[in-house]
């Protein structure tokens, strides 16, 4: 058996995930690096969220609307089969089966009740894949709130089925023609509308990226996730706390809602990224969508585009909290390409009955790598955040299998 | 430090005394790098009548910017634009007159670290930096590396800001303080927005810094009116769309000429 890894020592106790220090500091990462005609707005929204976070109310009602509208608790599935091949003991977490088929629902209904509560009548929303699309017209048709949502003209292609289901759910869809015209181009476009509609509108950032408050409010959204996951894992697991947990990063938020659940535990934290989009493997520290984190950029400074087969993996920079969690060693970043991501997912369908979505099978990617060149123990116990279903990548599967 | 005129710094000394004339103040914009002979644009802006220039360094996310200045900066960057060539091609031009002020967003900054950034500018002949993403409270990590390299840091102001923030804003601020005209991006308008004079007031109010009004700024009509509340104005997309359009130096001055009258004009009477 191959030697312990250096990443594998004892965490210590200060990297739990807590609040951010002051100015939405995780480390040196986050803070408000917004427009002054925003900086009002963020202030609004951090008050509301404490406020709302802290209230027992808000809490019940959140919890109420993931329990009866979205199927929360999701199972945590044992995938017997694949664990057998694998040599370890793997655990999903089951994001693809919740009402709208991926874990953005969680923030979505948080986003959205704090919304109403703010007394705004439309949300605003980025969308790369179109999940956190579909989900925030979701959320909008079930309180009675308008939605538009932007996307990049090239998602907007590879994603038709997402766009036909915002527009059913009536979600005003804006296309997005600027720049690589994916997830980074809609997020700037979505940040320019909010600014002449900050009086009505609440922007319901998609990920833990943005100013302060949306990484710290998103993850606390998502970490039903994680909080989940850790009573179902000390129910069944014969570790109780897996040896690793593991997710696919993006902008980052189910990983770190799944994270948030573990971040206290012995257990080691693993962040997939596509090759193509490896904001916290490969980018250097920058200022983009209104925080400080890791972007990936060209010698002058410019933002590249990131390029990914998972339209949700296709962001060029990852959440702040996620680039501290790298720098502390608490969690570890690696990447797959969309070769192996594909293989990955083929792969759980034909041993689980599981079609995944193209970013979460970047998750599994990993673990079936790592099974196999040692870097995850025989034996090992491992939970991976299964994000999304992979009804939206069919076409996608078809036009590449 | 009891006389704010000798505490400042180029840009602020030259536009108050522009000011101290009773002259309307004028400051057009140009994205650098957007034409192989994109500084031509400046001597004209300044035989216009400009009283500072502001040079975009154009970057690949303008999150503060609409439709025209983002195909501007997408266009100078599809010709290889980059804050080393912008300054470079600034740091050979005589002078001009009128103080230069770089626009950009904090990556750019960030990139090489605030203080080879601000030495850059400074060595390019650059006197003040506007950095639309980077607000009063994210600013400290710049704003004494710009002060020791002699840039002054321009704060924007918004209608949103309350009242003492913009007291802090305005405090902070040098050279002078940009009141951003209205809640949303840059480009034209049809009309200036009913927001501007009411801001102006309220920086009014907490400083004597010259007050600069930006935004949705692009007719002699809009620029006589802006002038009522503010001490001048900031030209940009207007400028920038003519220069899209083909607009050599020589239209762009004979452009900026009408708006320096209708700014004479204005301060011809009593304000």
């Amino acid at each position: 058996m191959q030697v312990v890894p250096p990443w594998r020592e004892p965490v210590p106790r200060d990297r739990t995930m807590g609040e951010p220090r002051a100015r939405g500091r995780f480390g040196e990462y986050g803070g408000r690096y917004a427009p002054e005609s925003l900086v009002e707005a963020c202030r609004q929204v951090d008050e509301a969220f404490r406020e709302a976070w802290a209230d027992p109310g808000f809490r019940g009602d959140l919890a109420r609307l993931l329990a009866v509208h979205a199927g929360r608790p999701t199972p945590l599935t044992p995938a017997r089969r694949l664990s057998d091949a694998l040599g370890v003991e793997l655990y999903l977490k089951r994001e693809d089966l919740t009402h709208t088929g991926s874990h953005k629902i969680n923030n979505v209904l948080g986003q959205a009740l704090l919304a109403t509560r703010m007394g705004r009548r439309r949300l605003i929303a980025e969308t790369g894949a179109g999940q956190h699309g579909v989900a925030t017209a979701t959320a909008a048709a079930l309180l009675g709130l308008e939605a538009t949502v932007f996307m990049g003209e090239r998602d907007i292609e590879r994603q038709a089925l997402n766009v036909f289901r915002m527009r059913m759910l009536g979600a005003e869809v804006v296309p997005v023609t600027t720049g690589s015209r994916t997830l980074k181009d809609a997020t700037s476009e979505a940040m320019r509308h909010w600014v002449g509609a900050t009086g009505d509108s609440h922007y319901c950032i998609g990920s833990v990226v943005g100013p302060d408050p949306y990484p710290w409010m998103v993850r606390e959204f998502q970490r039903v996730i994680g909080d989940e996951a850790r009573a179902q894992c000390a129910a069944e697991l014969r570790t109780g706390v897996p040896d690793h947990v593991v997710a696919c990063v993006g902008g980052g938020s189910n990983a770190a809602g799944t994270f948030a659940g573990f971040a206290d535990t012995s257990a080691r934290l693993v962040g997939v990224e596509a090759e193509g989009g490896a904001g916290a493997a490969r980018g250097r520290l920058g200022v983009l969508h209104g925080c400080r984190s890791l972007f990936l950029q060209d010698d002058d400074g410019q933002i590249t585009q990131a390029h990914s087969i998972a339209a949700g993996l296709d962001y060029p920079g990852v959440g702040p909290e996620h680039a501290h969690l790298r720098d502390l060693g608490r969690a570890r970043y690696v990447t797959v390409s969309d070769d192996e991501a594909l293989g990955a997912a083929v792969r759980l369908a034909r041993a689980e009955g599981i079609v995944p979505a193209l970013e979460s099978a970047h998750a599994l990617a990993w673990v079936i790598r790592a099974a196999g060149d040692g870097d995850l123990p025989a034996g090992s116990t491992v939970l991976m955040t299964l994000s999304g279903r992979g009804d939206k990548d069919v076409s996608t599967f078809k036009e590449l299998l | 430090m009891t006389n704010p005129t000798l505490a400042a710094g180029t840009v602020e000394r030259h536009l108050r005394a522009r000011r101290a004339t009773g002259r309307g103040l004028l400051m057009p914009y140009v994205t650098g790098g957007i034409t192989p002979g994109w500084t031509d644009y400046l001597p004209a802006f300044a035989a216009a009548g400009a009283d500072a220039i502001e040079v975009g360094l154009p970057f690949s996310d303008p999150t503060l910017d609409g439709a025209t200045i983002q195909q501007a900066g997408e266009a100078a960057l599809a010709r290889g634009a980059s804050t080393r060539r912008i300054l470079s091609d600034l740091s050979g031009l005589p002078d001009l007159g009128v103080p230069l002020v770089v626009s950009t967003y904090y990556n750019l900054v960030l990139h090489d670290g605030p203080e080879a950034f601000c030495a850059a500018l400074r060595r390019a002949g650059v006197g003040g930096l506007i950095v639309p993403d980077l607000p009063v409270h994210e600013a400290d990590e710049l704003t004494d590396v710009a002060e020791a390299a002699g840039i002054e840091l321009v704060l924007l102001a918004s209608p949103a800001t309350p009242q003492p923030r913009l007291a802090e804003i305005s405090g902070r601020s040098r050279g002078f303080v940009y009141a951003v005209s209205l809640m949303g991006t840059t480009g034209e308008r049809a009309s200036l927005a009913a927001s501007s004079a009411e801001l102006t007031e309220r920086i009014r109010r907490v400083t004597d810094r010259p007050v600069l009004l930006g935004f949705g700024i692009s007719t002699p009509d809009q620029a006589r009116e802006a002038r009522r509340h503010a001490d001048g104005v900031v030209v940009g997309a207007a400028v920038m769309r003519r220069v899209l359009d083909g607009a050599g130096p020589d239209d762009l001055r004979a452009f900026l000429a009408t708006l320096r009258q209708a700014l004479d004009q204005e301060c011809d009477r009593p304000r």
